[in-house]
Formats: C-alpha cells, sequence, structure tokens
C-alpha cells in the first residue's frame, strides 16, 4: 500500500523581549537558578499580571510578515493545570481568540519546488518554569527563570507531507522571526522549539489518520530524524494491522526513537476561560499599518530583490535570503562593494560556508569578517591575484594572518602581469620542450594545457593565466 | 463613645493626645475584647506602636496627612511585608508575603498606624465567618450571632470599639453585609477603582477592596487614600480620583432614589423592611425623590455569581499547591500526594466545596452550559442596572434579607446561607459601587440600608449617607461589649 504522510508544526518561538510577558523580571538566558523570578513569576498570593506590549508588537509583526488577519481583540485565557514547574497552576495562554489568526507561507523545499503552507494562527503564552530532576539526589529542584518568557506559538496546517517539508517550513519560519527581530531562534537554549504532529493515511484518502505528538526536538536535523522515525512506526504499527492511538511521544535524538509519554486517556482537562485579571488586547487598523511600516524586509523581498536588482541565480538568492545571519553577512559586505555582488555571493556560498561548516561556526563569528572578504575579492576583480591564489589568500585570513593585501605582500603572491616577466618564462619553457613545441604544431591543441601548467608551475601560480595563453599561443606559432 | 476618624484627626491636630496614646487605647481594647469577638488573626502592636511614634513625629514636623497617625485594622487578606498574611485558611497559617498590598502601600505612605490583621471567612468564602480557620468572630451586638462576613473581623473590630476603621474587601457583599450586621458604614467601590495588587484573589473579575468605618464621612476619608489606578493592575481603571469629603455636603434635594421592587418582595424580614421604609422617608425629608424601579434578574443573580466565582476561586487558587509557599503536607509519597494531601489539609470545607464546583463548571462539556450562561446572564443583570439609573441617581434597599442570624445556624446548609447575600451580589456582578449604612435595630441588632449607585459615583453615595448620618443617629449606636 502506498502512504501519505500529514505532518503539522507547532513552533514555540521565545520572543526576544527584555523583560518578560506579565511581569517585569529579565528574560536573559543562563542565571543561577530563581535569580529572574520576582513575585509574579512566583505566583505570589496577590500578585497580577500585566500585559508587556512589546510582547504583542512582536506577535503582530510576524502575524503582518505571513500575511495573516491580526485579531483586533484577542483574549488570554487560562490554562489549568498544576505541574511544580507552572506556579500558579495554570499557564496564562490565548484560546478562542489569538492575536494571529490565519496567515501563510511559502516553501522551498527542493530546488526549483515552492509550496504555500498555511499557518492556522499565532497566539502568545508565557512559558513554565524548569524542573531539574537530576541535581539533587531524591529530589527535584525548580527553576522559574524560563517562567514568564513570552512565547509566540505559531501552529501551522495539515499542510507538509514529509519530513523534507517539515523542516524546509521550520526553517522558514526560523529564518523569519529572526528576520523580524523578535527571536534570537537559539534552538539550543530552547529559544526555538518544534513539536510534530505526524500521522499517515493511504494515498487518495480524505480522513485524516490518528496523529501522534513529537516534542523534545531541538534541531532540525532531529526533526527530520524524529519524523522519518515515526513515519515509519506508524506505517509499520498499521500494516502489521495495529492502530495508531493518538499520544504524546518524545524523541530520544541519542536512540533515534520516540517513546510514549502520555496517552490520551490521561489527558488533561484544561478547563479554559478568559484570564479575568487581563483586559481584551485591542489592536487597531493604525497599529498595524504602524507596525506593517516599520518592518524590515523580508526574506522573500530579499530574494527577489536579489534576483532582480543583483543578477545572482535564483539558487543562490535563496540560500543568501535564507537566514539572517547569512544575509546579514552578505549586506554588510555588499554594501562596500556593490560591483561584487556575484563573485561575493559565489564566494559566500561557496569557500566560505564550507569553512564555517567544516569548523561548525556561524556567520556572526566568522574569523573572516565581511571587510577582509571584500578586501580578498578586490583584489581578485583587480586581477591582483588568480582564484586559486585567492583560495590560498582566504586560508591565511582565517588564520588570522591579517588582511588580504598584507598576506599577498608578505608571502609574495602578486599576479605577475609584466608581459616582459611572462614572455620569459614562456620562452625558458619553449626551449625545454622542443618535442610538445613540435607536437603542437603538428595540431595537437591539447599540449597547449602542459605549456600552462608548467609556466603557471615556474611562476608559482603567479603568472596571470590569460596573458599566458595568448602570449603562448602567439610564441607556439610556426 | 466611639470615635470616628474625623474626630482623631481633630484629637491629633489639636494634641489632644498623640497617635502613640489613641493607639495604646486601641491595642488596650484590642487586648480585653479580642478573645471574645476573635476579630483580630494578628495584633501588630509593636509595629504599631512604632508607626505611631513615627506619626507623631510626622505630625511635630507638620507634616501629617489625612491619615496620619490614625490607628487602622486590615483585612488578611491583603499582603503586608513581613507580617503573617493568612486569608483566614490553613494554608497561609504562616505565610508571611515579601511585599505590601497597593492599599496598604497607599496607607502607609501616609503614616497611617496597622493595629493588625482582622479575621475573616476562609479566602473571602462565607457570609457569617464561620469558615475562617482562626475560629468564628462573634458579632458584638450579641456574642451568640454572626458578624456577617467574609470582611465580618473588619466591621466586628469597629463595632467593638478595636479600630476606628478597617480596611475589608467585598465579592459578593463581603463589606456591605457585615457592616450591616454589625451597625457599621462600608463602601464597596466601582470594580477597578481601588487597585487589587496585593489583595489575595478570590473572584478576580469581582473583588474589590473598601473601606469600613463608623460613619460615611469616615469611608470618604479612608477612601480618598484607596482609590486610584495601578499599573500594576490591569483591572484598575485610569480615572481621576474625585475629592470624595468635599462632596459631602451636597443638599439632596431633587435627588431621585430608586427602590427596586424585587428588594422589597418575599425574603425580606418585616421588621427589617419596616426599618428600611423609615430611612427612605427620611431620604424625602431631605429632599428627595422616591420611586419604584425594576430589576427584572434579580432573582438569577445567586446563581449566576455562584458559577462565576466559583470557577474563577477554582483557577486562582491553583496555585497554593504546597510547593512553594503554604501549607505542605508531611512526607508527600509523590507528587500527586503532595498536592492531594496539602491541599486536603490546608483548605477547609466551604473552600473546597468552592473549588470543586468551580472546576466543575469550567470543565469540558460543561462550560458553555455553565460559565459561558453565567457571563450571558451577567450582562443582563447589568443591562437592568443601566436602565434604573437612566431613571435614578441612586437605588436603595435592605443590604441584608434579615439581621444578624445565630452562629452555626445556618452552616448545614451552604443555598441558605448563599441567600443572605441575594441583594449585594448583583452590585458585583455589574461592577457598580454600593454601601451600607446603619439604618436602625431589630431585636438590639442591626439593619442595614444599602445604596448603590452609578460607575464611579461613590461621591454620590458617600454623600446621600453622610447627610442621611447628619439627621440619624443609628450610626451612633454601639454594642455594650462583653
Amino acid at each position: 500500500m502506498q502512504w501519505e504522510t500529514v505532518i503539522g508544526l507547532e513552533i514555540h518561538a521565545q520572543l526576544a523581549t527584555r523583560s518578560k510577558i506579565f511581569s517585569a523580571a529579565s528574560t536573559a538566558f543562563g542565571a543561577e537558578p530563581n535569580t529572574q523570578a520576582c513575585a509574579v513569576d512566583l505566583g505570589l498570593p496577590g500578585v497580577l499580571p500585566v500585559l508587556n506590549a512589546e510582547a504583542v508588537n512582536m506577535a503582530i509583526k510576524f502575524g503582518v510578515a505571513i500575511d495573516a488577519e491580526i485579531g483586533r481583540e484577542s483574549v488570554f485565557a487560562r490554562k489549568n493545570y498544576f505541574y511544580p514547574d507552572l506556579p500558579k497552576g495554570y499557564q496564562i495562554s490565548q484560546f478562542e481568540l489569538p492575536i494571529v489568526g490565519k496567515g501563510e507561507i511559502s516553501i522551498s523545499p527542493q530546488e526549483g519546488v515552492h509550496k504555500v503552507i498555511g499557518v492556522t494562527r499565532a497566539h502568545l503564552e508565557e512559558d513554565a518554569g524548569k524542573s531539574l530532576h537530576d541535581q539533587f539526589p531524591n529530589q527535584t529542584g525548580i527553576d522559574l527563570n524560563r517562567a514568564g518568557t513570552p512565547l509566540l506559538e505559531i501552529v501551522s496546517g495539515p499542510d507538509l507531507r514529509s519530513a523534507k517539508e517539515a523542516v524546509a517550513y521550520a526553517r522558514k519560519i526560523h529564518a523569519l522571526v529572526q528576520f523580524l527581530d523578535i527571536c534570537d531562534g537559539n534552538m539550543q537554549e530552547g529559544s526555538f522549539r518544534c513539536d510534530a504532529n505526524v500521522s499517515v493515511r493511504p494515498l487518495g484518502e480524505a480522513k485524516l489518520g490518528t496523529r501522534a505528538e513529537i516534542k523534545n526536538i531541538n534541531s532540525f536535523r532531529f526533526l527530520e530524524r524524529a519524523i522519518n522515525y515515526e513515519i515509519e512506526r506508524q506505517v509499520e504499527l498499521i500494516e502489521d494491522g495495529g492502530r495508531v492511538v493518538q499520544e504524546t511521544r518524545l524523541y530520544d535524538a541519542d536512540k533515534n526513537e520516540t517513546r510514549s509519554m502520555r496517552s490520551k486517556e490521561e489527558a488533561n482537562d484544561y478547563r479554559y476561560f478568559p484570564d479575568p485579571d487581563l483586559l481584551p488586547v485591542r489592536v487597531t487598523d493604525a497599529d498595524i499599518e504602524a507596525i506593517r511600516a516599520s518592518l524590515p524586509e523580508l526574506p522573500e523581498q530579499k530574494r527577489q530583490r536579489y534576483v532582480e536588482q543583483l543578477n545572482l541565480s535564483e539558487y543562490n538568492a535563496e540560500l543568501l535570503s535564507g537566514s539572517r545571519e547569512i544575509a546579514d553577512y552578505f549586506e554588510t559586505a555588499l554594501a562596500s562593494a556593490p560591483e561584487l555582488s556575484s563573485l561575493l555571493s559565489n564566494w559566500i556560498l561557496g569557500d566560505l560556508t564550507g569553512a564555517l561548516n567544516k569548523s561548525e561556526k556561524s556567520f556572526a563569528d566568522s574569523p573572516v569578517s565581511p571587510a577582509l572578504l571584500i578586501g580578498l575579492l578586490r583584489r581578485i576583480a583587480d586581477n591582483t591575484i588568480s582564484g586559486k591564489i585567492a583560495k590560498e589568500v582566504f586560508e591565511a585570513i582565517w588564520n588570522g594572518e591579517g588582511d588580504a593585501d598584507h598576506i599577498i605582500e608578505s608571502r609574495g603572491l602578486k599576479q605577475i602581469t609584466d608581459s616582459g616577466a611572462i614572455e620569459k618564462l614562456i620562452d625558458d619553457v619553449i626551449a625545454k620542450n622542443p618535442e610538445q613545441v613540435q607536437q603542437f604544431r603538428e595540431g595537437k591543441e591539447k599540449v597547449l594545457g602542459f605549456f600552462v601548467g608548467q609556466i603557471m608551475q615556474q611562476s608559482k601560480g603567479k603568472a596571470n593565466p590569460g596573458q599566458v595563453n595568448q602570449l603562448l599561443r602567439a610564441k607556439l606559432k610556426p | 463613645m466611639n470615635k470616628t476618624i474625623k474626630q482623631i484627626q481633630l484629637g491629633l491636630a489639636q494634641g489632644d493626645y498623640s497617635s502613640v496614646e489613641i493607639t495604646r487605647d486601641y491595642l488596650t481594647r484590642i487586648k480585653q475584647h479580642n478573645s471574645s469577638i476573635n476579630a483580630f488573626i494578628t495584633v501588630t502592636e509593636e509595629q504599631a506602636l512604632q508607626q505611631a511614634t513615627l506619626a507623631d513625629q510626622q505630625i511635630a514636623a507638620g507634616q501629617s496627612t489625612a491619615l496620619t497617625g490614625i490607628p487602622l485594622a486590615h483585612k488578611d487578606i491583603f499582603c503586608t511585608d513581613g507580617t503573617l498574611t493568612t486569608c483566614g485558611s490553613r494554608m497561609l497559617e504562616n505565610f508571611r508575603a515579601p511585599y505590601n498590598a497597593n492599599v496598604i502601600e497607599k496607607f502607609e505612605a501616609e503614616h497611617a498606624v496597622m493595629l493588625g490583621k482582622t479575621n475573616m471567612d476562609e479566602f473571602a468564602m462565607g457570609s457569617s465567618n464561620e469558615s475562617s480557620y482562626f475560629g468564628p468572630v462573634k458579632n458584638p451586638w450579641n456574642t451568640e450571632c454572626v458578624p456577617g462576613g467574609s470582611s465580618g473581623g473588619s466591621a466586628a473590630a469597629i463595632a467593638a470599639g478595636m479600630a476606628p476603621g478597617a480596611t475589608g474587601t467585598d465579592t459578593g457583599g463581603s463589606i456591605r453585609q457585615p457592616a450591616a450586621l454589625c451597625g457599621v458604614s462600608g463602601i464597596k467601590p466601582t470594580y477597578g477603582r481601588v487597585s487589587r495588587y496585593g489583595m489575595i484573589a478570590y473572584a478576580s473579575s469581582l473583588d474589590q477592596g473598601g473601606p469600613m468605618a463608623h460613619t460615611a464621612e469616615d469611608c470618604a476619608i479612608l477612601l480618598q487614600t484607596m482609590a486610584g489606578f495601578d499599573a500594576r493592575d490591569s483591572t484598575s481603571m485610569e480615572q481621576p480620583v474625585p475629592d470624595y469629603c468635599a462632596a459631602l455636603n451636597q443638599d439632596l434635594g431633587g435627588l431621585k432614589i430608586g427602590l427596586p421592587k424585587e428588594y422589597f418582595a418575599e425574603g425580606l424580614n418585616d421588621d427589617v423592611a419596616r426599618c428600611i421604609d423609615e430611612s427612605i422617608q427620611q431620604f424625602t425629608k431631605l429632599g428627595a425623590e422616591i420611586r419604584e424601579v425594576s430589576l427584572p434578574n434579580s432573582k438569577i443573580a445567586i446563581p449566576t455569581y455562584y458559577v462565576v466565582a466559583m470557577a474563577e476561586c477554582s483557577s486562582n487558587l491553583s496555585r497554593f499547591d504546597g510547593v512553594r509557599f503554604g501549607h505542605r503536607c508531611d512526607d508527600p509519597k509523590d507528587l500527586e500526594d503532595l498536592y492531594k494531601r496539602s491541599r486536603g489539609e490546608g483548605f477547609g470545607e466551604e473552600v473546597k466545596r468552592r473549588i470543586m464546583i468551580g472546576a466543575y463548571t469550567l470543565s469540558a462539556g460543561y462550560y458553555d452550559a455553565f460559565y459561558l450562561k453565567a457571563q450571558k446572564l451577567r450582562r443582563l443583570i447589568s443591562q437592568d442596572f443601566a436602565q434604573a439609573f437612566a431613571e435614578v441617581d441612586i437605588i436603595a434597599g435592605p443590604t441584608t434579607p434579615e439581621v444578624a442570624f445565630k452562629t452555626g445556624d445556618k452552616t448545614a446548609d451552604p443555598v441558605s446561607m448563599y441567600l443572605q447575600d441575594i441583594y449585594t451580589i448583583s452590585v458585583n456582578l455589574a461592577g457598580l459601587p454600593g454601601m451600607s449604612i446603619p439604618a436602625g435595630l431589630v431585636d438590639n441588632k442591626p439593619v442595614g440600608l444599602q445604596l448603590i449607585g452609578n460607575y464611579f459615583e461613590e461621591s454620590r453615595l458617600l454623600n446621600a449617607a453622610h447627610q442621611f448620618q447628619l439627621n440619624t443617629d443609628w450610626h451612633q449606636q454601639s454594642p455594650e461589649v462583653k
């Protein structure tokens, strides 16, 4: 039987506000446990939540960016359940009336393929604290620093059909929230978390299969693996005559498997109701327009501009607009040398990306800064060095030996463009290889490569290849 | 014999006595009577005398304000930094808040003196003060009877001369009903007038703090300090606070008073009705015009209230889980055991009843039938008042259907207890200001007259009540406390 996979993602993006969504405590990551939890975060008797307006602005930014309906009157609701790291015994979230309604986002799961994915809603809520199970023997510690951190929960439609599409969608949202400056996107610190709802159904079947919700996925690689594992598990289960049960499953990256966490039968009745401590959030057309006007250029707009104005290929444009850090790097470099756009895009996506990946560094931490890279590319463009020598210079810059000019100078890598010098090299090689000269003159064109190689070797790669070619042909003529 | 706040202001200003002296007088009175009345859970004697000393210095330096050096009692629902705040519950028997409620901050800023924290129904859930973990409060007029609730400690403290004024909170009548039963004056302001920050929540959309004292004038003085916008309470309103005292002396000529026919129907005790009638006649003499109005949805107020209040309380009280503060059971076996026993031991019967009913009304499949329906009915009740206020300036009627009943009389029958609040509850559901003032005695037990105003028209209520009190002496009656 042919199976079709249906995936929906719930993404929790921590909003990059300085203070928490309902209190003045700091949201900074990594402080000593419970040093960033005030009376409101601790849920002490008598305290009240006060909404952080910046969190609302950030949510609206996201909504406007995905062309979504913005809730003109959104309502905070209480989601009631008991857990030690949930201080009030309820989470303040949004239920019936979220701040962001239906929107959509276009993804490109592979080159040349575009697909529009629906975003069902995005709502504001507060994060819970953390339970620390491994720090005290036989006891659980509670750290409430994270309690009250603003989250935007972004819920996709059941529109994704493969793990690859899910990853493309998640990456797209990840890039978008970073472009919008509303989330730092740090998956290791939990600033950007994905839960995947996965189900399978016979191809052609209209009814959705029973889904399992997979939690605890903290990288795009694991997202793909977890979904693929889950698809395989469900298909095997059904083909063996079993039934998928609706449940929450945890992904274990070490074992690459998902495990049942709790089933629907044990699920909570959250007893949602509007939080009487908070007023409905009213948003006017003017508010939305002001936010729209303040939006930075978005990835989609960048991609188009790169193609139309910079004449970059679709593929390069897609990659360069694919994340905030790569686009920032590209545009910073481009600002000082707009004429080098094509060369620059090739170097960023080629050598630089390669080197960064190899050393597991981000663009922000690149040892070769945009200015250093441009310094190098200028020397390629003005023929001071060849592309081949440039690779050597790049490596030296990467290793901290200084800027391109310094390295070219100190290593004597300047390209030889003086015709006299090149002619002398050519004459020497011709004199040493009469046999090959003869072959060339008998029409064996290939031998030209041999001569070029010899000459480049003699010049230690510094002779200008174009000049070498031209002068060599002239000299070899019978 | 009981001094009013106004009189103490004068006494302090004239140097008849110091704040320390008057504070000592009240502390002595508390020592004499608290064992029989049980109005205070905590008496903060040492702190009171320190505050009084400081207040005397302020007065000597000519830096006193309206409440400098005035001794007051606070309902034990307001968090007070460093002292116990129990909310009448075993759950918070040892709880010390690390901060002051907004209301407490405001009194401290004026150098008022805190005598102690008054007894109350557990988590403000009750109409008789019998649900307190710290024992029932006795009505100073008749110690076999209840003082009303939930601010029964505050009302009894004033009636027994243990404090000239006190704070209370009112979710369904918890200021007005005990004020009525103890023969004192009390006002529940418009929802949003007084900050709820630091006031332990019972039902957030209904709770409102307010003052209680011997006279309407004293209530005006206290409300002046308590009222105002607070950025830490999102439901507090950014409305300017009028000068309540300046408005007290307006003439009542032409004031239109509406009498809701539903408040004088079956269930109202005849003697109480007679007292209310006489009070209304007094208003007529003062120039007011009396009209009948109708609040047709009054009959649904109690069920509506209990759905809304219990739903909210079931969630508000979830934070008392034994994890971070409050009562924790001994040797919990696991997390569930910790929750169950901590809450089972920490909460009293009435609180548990309300949490369970509230959780039920919010649960899947019942939410629409109960909670949503109650919200709709709440709007109908508000509309009744809106229509009435299109015709009249204030609404008057009894605060309670009867005078103070005997301790233990209604504890076995929660519904009969809930009916105590039949005239007060609609006011909370609509968010309107309401006041109770003494209006007679039946069997030597006080009767309360309720005055209801339109939104933010506390001035009008206080003015009407003050004019009434200038011409009657029910507010000057005081019990002989044994």
